[in-house]
């Protein structure tokens, strides 16, 4: 089983969201997040002074998958995040050791 | 004892209001500046607008009124009517009389005084915001209150007072609010010292709605500050109405067009900055200019102010939200374009300014009601911020300031 954590830009989320539940997946978990990347910040302005703010707002997504499903969950968030412009995020995989379901004491792929 | 038949209702019903109207801008103020301060510190500003509205009103009633408005002297009032003594019979104040007479009844004059009273010592937040030891902010504004403000609003605002007799003019309190608060918020930064972290580090609005909504509240409230001190339900309140909200409007847009062009975006921030610019400068003038005056005001005001944003920059001092640049200069550009425009046919117990044949009799005694008020209100006010810093330190532990006023001073938390 794999942890799929996605950064995407955060209008995006509802259209990744959605193809997400369109590719079958049951579940997902986000977070809003800050960060930078190559992206660099911006500057805002409060009377003259000009600050530089390095953090970009981003959303995270998380989703567990079977080792199976993880290449097309993969395709499906890289499109429907994408914009084609400096800042659309990154995905990264990490391995799932336990996933438990917390009503049912299901483990394992029954708990995806 | 009946109350004489010099009273005039509509005058005091136009009094009353206003004084709701002034007591409302405290806690304007309150969100004006806490929406400017990080979240972690917006408690700690809104504690200390709030805790004036408490400390400050009692201490008037029990000798500030009466050291503003007591006896005969020149440069200061007496204890005639501490603990409000009298005031609900007696019908005038020492030098209230004449052409001076009060039209409402004196019990209204001081509630009227006390919402002054009370904001006057909350601007002074604004400068020593996310440092000040609530302790020591408690006893500063209490000792001020007593020890500056009435001395103060007694020369300028009495006719008994010095400054008054001079032939100054202050129609609302440019000088005993906005130039008093400022030179004492300087005075006090001076001892407390810069914010750590400041000017490298952004420490942007936390919440600029709030700043918004107080703005609003503020420039609501200015009608009660400005047009209710003709003390008079008349053509010169309407006069001081219009003025006040004409300067506000183009002190706004003087502003955003200079910070359009300096920095390249007008600001919401920047707009009610420039609004609050244009009525610190019409305080003075209100009820002694008219025509487009008000409107030139504005502009100058608006346009001043945000240069003087950078006097922290270049002096070093860290003056957090900008007391000094928009209500001492504001404050001191009023009072000396009152010099200028000021005309007696506004306003018969006024003088002439230069711009309508008075010569520059009227801009030399406003220099010396700036000067005088400046250098009473720095001098005094660092005296006691010295004295406290010495005893019971004014600024929080840096640790404190690291975690947040919110959580060091009060134990709360803003937001759940």
């Amino acid at each position: 089983m794999k942890l799929i954590t996605a950064i995407v830009k955060p209008f995006k989320l509802d259209d990744v969201k959605e193809a997400l539940k369109a590719a079958g997946v049951q579940g997902i978990t986000v977070t809003e997040v800050k960060g930078f990347g190559r992206q660099g910040g911006h500057t805002e302005t409060y009377r003259g002074s000009e600050y530089q703010i390095d953090f970009v707002p981003k959303m995270r997504i998380e989703l567990v998958v079977e080792d199976s499903s993880l290449e097309r969950t993969l395709d499906v968030i890289r499109e429907s995040a994408s914009t084609g412009k400096i800042g659309d995020g990154k995905i990264w995989v990490t391995n799932v050791e336990q996933i438990i379901r917390i009503r049912t004491g299901e483990h394992g792929a029954d708990a995806i | 004892m009946m109350l004489g038949a010099t009273i005039d209702s509509g005058a005091t019903a136009w009094v009353l209001i206003s004084a709701a109207f002034v007591a409302f801008m405290t806690p304007g103020l309150a969100f004006f500046y806490g929406g400017m301060v990080r979240s972690k510190n917006v408690l700690g500003m809104l504690m200390q607008n709030f805790f004036a509205m408490g400390l400050i009103s009692v201490l008037w009633a029990v000798a500030g009124f009466s050291l503003a408005f007591g006896g005969s002297g020149k440069y200061s009032g007496n204890f005639d009517f501490a603990l409000m003594k009298d005031l609900a019979t007696i019908e005038s104040l020492p030098g209230y009389t004449g052409d001076f007479a009060l039209a409402i009844p004196v019990l209204a004059f001081f509630a009227y005084q006390m919402m002054f009273a009370v904001i006057t010592p909350a601007l002074i937040t604004g400068a020593t915001a996310d440092r000040l030891k609530f302790s020591a902010y408690a006893i500063l504004i209490g000792v001020w209150s007593i020890v500056v403000y009435p001395a103060v609003a007694h020369w300028v605002f009495s006719p008994n007072g010095w400054l008054f007799q001079r032939g100054a003019l202050d129609f609302a309190g440019g000088a005993v609010v906005h130039i008093n608060a400022g030179a004492a918020a300087l005075a006090v930064i001076l001892v407390l010292g810069n914010r750590k972290g400041w000017p490298r580090e952004a420490m942007p609005p936390h919440n600029l709605p709030f700043v918004m909504l107080g703005t609003g509240i503020l420039w609501f409230g200015w009608f009660g500050f400005n047009a209710g001190s003709a003390l008079l339900a008349n053509g010169l309140a309407a006069q001081a109405l219009v003025n006040t909200h004409l300067a506000a409007a183009s002190g706004m847009l003087a502003w955003l067009l200079v910070e359009k062009l300096r920095a390249g975006h007008a600001t919401t921030l920047g707009a009610a900055s420039g609004a609050v610019a244009g009525l610190v400068a019409i305080t003075p003038c209100a009820g002694f200019v008219g025509g487009v005056a008000p409107i030139i005001i504005g502009l100058v005001a608006g346009a001043v102010c945000y240069l003087a944003l950078k006097l922290k920059t270049r002096f070093n001092f860290d003056d957090s939200l900008d007391v000094i640049a928009v209500h001492l200069i504001g404050g001191i550009s009023g009072a000396l374009l009152l010099g200028l425009f000021s005309d007696t046919k506004v306003n018969s117990l006024g003088f002439d300014g230069v711009f309508f044949g008075g010569g520059s009799k009227l801009l030399v005694n406003q220099l010396i009601a700036i000067a005088a008020t400046f250098a009473f209100s720095f001098i005094v006010t660092w005296v006691v911020a010295k004295i406290l810093d010495a005893t019971i330190g004014l600024r929080v532990s840096q640790e404190d300031e690291l975690v947040g006023l919110d959580q060091s001073q009060h134990a709360e938390a803003a937001y759940q």
